[in-house]
């Protein structure tokens, strides 16, 4: 059930980069910072963690989940140090997905020619 | 003076007229549908990889994130040098371009792309290219969210 949701829900968030995309005329750019941004909203709210456990993987993939973990990470850390923990704990979360990015980009750059 | 600006006015709005006439039509429906269903795909595949972590490793359901997506950045790096998902995203735009492996994708394109002006200039420099508004943005936001946060909660810790 869950990977029905997982498909659905990403779909969806999809479906919203889309329509910023299309609709609102943004370049790709714009509505990944955009979605970024809704997605650390809605983690301040309170209601991302909510639509994590709903969706599993659906939530977590899509860029906005990366808004979430920058927030999850600075409250998490806020809530132990107070103030100064909103800095240090920002990329405690998300640490694992642009470290993993930043070297397999490198790695990639080593290995691959570009083309044309 | 003025005329000119005028006439040069005219002329502009002309142009836009015209230009927004001969801009092909956007088949909004049907990118959308590509987008839900390639977008939809990804994260069945990313669920699919975090059952893996859970049931063969000693991950719990809040700590299985991490290795999900860094196995997702894995493939879709390896994807991207071998030119397959340059070819994807071209098809299904959204779909391919907001889950975490479109972020990959737009680091380890221009980390490629950049190679030839070297490593530190070329790939160094010009990584961030695309991504980098993505963490500025999500960075900026998460700040004033723990600020708003920690001003709501009264916990100011040792400040």
């Amino acid at each position: 059930m869950i990977f029905l949701w997982a498909f659905i829900v990403g779909g969806i968030i999809c479906v919203c980069g889309q329509l910023l995309m299309d609709g609102l005329k943004l370049t790709p750019a714009h509505t990944m910072a955009t979605l970024v941004v809704v997605g650390a909203i809605l983690d301040g709210i309170g209601v991302y963690e909510r639509l994590i456990d709903f969706a599993g993987a659906g939530a977590t993939v899509p860029i906005t989940s990366f808004g979430n973990q920058l927030v999850h990470g600075a409250l998490a850390e806020a809530d132990r140090t107070g103030l100064i923990g909103v800095v240090t704990g920002i990329f405690q979360i998300t640490s694992a997905g642009i470290s993993a990015a930043i070297i397999f980009s490198f790695l990639a750059a080593l290995v691959f020619r570009p083309k044309g | 003076m003025e005329e000119k600006q005028t006439k040069e006015s005219m002329e502009k709005e002309a142009y836009q007229k015209v230009a927004s006439r001969l801009e092909p039509k956007r088949p909004i429906f049907l990118n959308c549908l590509k987008a839900f269903f390639v977008g939809g795909f990804i994260c069945v595949i990313g669920q699919c990889i975090s059952l893996f972590y859970l049931s063969f490793f000693n991950f719990s359901e809040a700590t299985v994130g991490a290795p999900t997506v860094a196995t997702l950045i894995f493939i879709s790096v390896l994807l991207t040098g071998f030119g397959v998902y340059d070819k994807l995203s071209q098809f299904s735009g959204a779909g391919t371009a907001v889950p975490v492996t479109g972020f990959a994708n737009s680091m380890a394109s221009t980390a490629i792309e950049y190679k030839t002006e070297g490593y530190v200039l070329g790939v160094g420099g010009n990584m961030f290219k695309l991504a980098g508004s993505v963490i500025v943005f999500g960075t900026v936001a998460a700040f004033v969210i723990g600020v708003i946060y920690t001003i709501a909660t009264q916990q100011w810790g040792g400040m």
